[in-house]
């Protein structure tokens, strides 16, 4: 069966863990590995994978436009701004796993598949926003949410370099991601690194306060959310059973990697990949569609 | 005592900020135009206001303020003729956001608080904070959890973001005076910008570890009226300030003044007492977070275990600043266990 072609910008541990992903895409086929620095692990690695691997950035694309249809962007916010005017211009669909948040934001286990192929760039939110919004998405839909606030606490050795100098933007971008998606009046979001050793899995907890309480509709709706979630990550699981005080409901949950590049605690680097890879894919199947229509006419 | 600075010693009342903790984040504009008011006319060199956990820190996680934050520093700096209002901002709770504002409002400066060993998430705002025209510090906070050469290697990314100071920041109250010899002698000898000294009176040594931390050379120092910070408080900054006079070190800062707002201003405010009791005691001895305090008791009522228990669970999993939430987790925990127990 024929295969979209892709290539991932970025060679640090998103982009990395991504590459051991696509591995096993039946629509997607990887191409190429780009990074900026050439004796990066990841750069190494998909050498090793057998994957073209370029150490000029950007420019790798600008230079064979046509070797892909999609590009995974895993580099940074303010690098992912100059790649996706690029992108753009090329006609390439960017696939956004930085916190830049210039295309709509996309949860896959809460957004509705993309209708047409005019997006030209789609954004995955953050780490955290994946593991959160599909909770507040839930209670939202039983209850109201009118106060939406998450905690994402990831281990230290996850959090690679563009995470660290970009925690603004995760801030910000999981903040609108849980009133935009989420569907939370007024959203807040807050990132902690934990360096203990051994690492800590991630975990997340959810807070929301809402109109219309009824502990067992939203029991019910976060356990149906949970199910839909494992789907892509199989290691997403509360911690406790939803915890009520007055109008506030507390889900406390852990998340634990498949362990493609880093080890299983780095839940946070498998959800946000797991769920750029199912829209990436969702967007290959259309593509495929489209391709065929065309053949036929 | 010889003092191995040059510098001048420049003293930060934080108990309007640290405080916030004991107050549950209740704060009201009259009390905070008050304390200020009387500490400027003391002569105090900083007042921090934010919100306990630094700017933005208005959440469920945390406990929400009563009046926003940026409404008490806009007051604080209207009352200030000579002290200068100083914020706190912890990247991963507040952005740069808040900071503008805050800095838009008369805010002067701020001081970055990392994690000891994360300090590379606070390059922005250190480097955004000197653009605004702030003095720009940086705070390695849980500053026992890590290795002497650790605290050195982050203190000096702080230095390379372009902060002017990086303090040695005892968040849990765990650090003896040694301890806080040798990490303050290490980054006096490795920096070229000022060191500074946080403490916690959880094991009742906060005088004492500053009173070294000074004679080491560390020239930005915290302290809190009558102990109006997290767990047991900070160094008591009137105790501090008649210590140092005894030393004949002058700063500058009225002694009968202080002591008076202590009693009269400060005093009034502090809702229950500040004295080392059990949980606070069990914060210095296991080296935990100091705000974690009220949240382990609040939690332990709720669900029936003691907080003391939590507290301990909590610095074993090595839980850091921030991680309030973790609390509830291990009470809940706590009572699985128990009923496999029983």
């Amino acid at each position: 069966m024929a295969k979209i072609k892709a290539a991932i910008i970025g060679s640090g541990n998103i982009g990395t863990d991504l590459m051991y992903k696509l591995q096993n895409s039946e629509v997607i086929e990887l191409i190429a590995m780009i990074g900026i620095e050439a004796d990066s692990d990841g750069l190494q690695r998909a050498k090793q994978e057998g994957y073209r691997v370029f150490s000029n950035g950007i420019q790798a694309i600008v230079e064979n436009p046509s070797m892909v249809d999609i590009v995974f962007d895993a580099t940074s916010a303010k690098a992912h701004v100059h790649n996706a005017k690029i992108l753009k211009e090329l006609e390439i669909l960017a696939i956004d796993l930085t916190p830049a948040a210039i295309g709509p934001f996309f949860c896959p286990a809460v957004s509705s598949l993309p209708t047409s192929l005019d997006i030209m760039n789609v954004n995955m939110i953050t780490c955290g926003g994946q593991a959160t919004i599909p909770i507040v998405h839930a209670i939202n839909q039983v209850a109201d949410v009118t106060y939406g606030e998450i905690v994402a606490t990831i281990s230290s050795l996850s959090a690679g370099p563009g995470t660290r100098a970009n925690i603004d933007e995760f801030t910000i971008t999981t903040r609108r991601g849980i009133e935009e998606v989420g569907g939370a009046d007024k959203g807040k979001a807050l990132i902690i690194l934990n360096p203990a050793d051994p690492p800590i899995l991630m975990r997340d907890t959810v807070y929301c306060e809402v109109k219309n309480m009824d502990e067992a509709a939203i029991r019910n709706s976060i356990e149906e959310m949970v199910i839909k979630v494992n789907e892509y990550v199989g290691g997403y699981r509360l911690r406790q059973e939803p915890m009520f005080e007055g109008n506030c409901v507390t889900v406390l949950i852990e998340v634990e990697g498949a362990g493609d590049y880093f080890p299983p605690y780095a839940g946070n680097l498998d959800i946000m990949t797991a769920a750029a890879m199912r829209v990436g894919e969702d967007f290959a199947r259309k593509m495929l569609t489209n391709n065929m229509i065309e053949t036929i006419i | 005592m010889t003092i191995n600075s040059g510098k001048p010693i420049l003293v930060t009342e934080v108990c309007l900020r640290d405080g916030s903790h004991v107050v549950a984040h209740q704060f009201t504009v009259d009390q905070v135009r008050n304390v200020t008011r009387a500490l400027d006319d003391a002569g105090m060199h900083y007042i921090e206001v934010s919100h306990g956990d630094g700017l933005g820190g208005s959440t469920l996680q945390y406990g929400k303020s009563l009046v926003d934050e940026m409404t008490l520093i806009e007051a604080a700096v209207d009352e200030c003729e000579s002290a200068k209002v100083a914020v706190l901002l912890i990247p991963g709770i507040g952005t740069i956001n808040e900071l503008k504002q805050a800095s838009d409002l008369g805010a002067r400066l701020v001081r970055v608080a990392t994690h000891a060993t994360e300090a590379n998430v606070s390059a922005q705002h250190i480097f955004k904070a000197r653009e605004l025209g702030m003095e720009s510090l940086g705070f390695l906070m849980m500053a026992h959890s890590v290795s002497v050469e650790k605290l050195v290697e982050q203190a000096k990314l702080m230095e390379s973001y372009g902060a002017e100071a990086v303090y040695v920041t005892d968040s849990a109250g765990a650090l003896l005076p040694h301890e806080v010899r040798e990490r303050i002698k290490a980054l006096r000898n490795s920096l070229d910008i000022e060191v500074g000294f946080h403490a916690h009176n959880n094991l009742s040594v906060a005088v004492a570890n500053t009173l070294v931390a000074i004679e080491e050379g560390a020239t930005r120092i915290d302290g809190s009226v009558r102990c109006l910070g997290a767990g047991a408080g900070n160094t008591q900054t009137e105790v501090l300030i008649a210590a140092l006079d005894r030393m004949d070190i002058n700063l500058g800062i009225d002694l009968y003044k202080m002591m008076d707002l202590a009693e009269d201003i400060v005093g009034p405010l502090i809702p229950g007492s500040q004295e080392i009791r059990k949980g606070s005691l069990v914060l210095g001895y296991a080296g935990v977070y100091s705000s974690f305090l009220l949240h382990a008791e609040r939690a332990g009522a709720r669900f029936g275990v003691d907080p003391r228990d939590i507290l301990i669970e909590l610095g074993k999993m090595k839980a850091v600043g921030g991680q309030e939430d973790m609390i509830l987790d291990v009470a809940a925990e706590l009572v699985k266990k128990d009923k496999v127990r029983t």
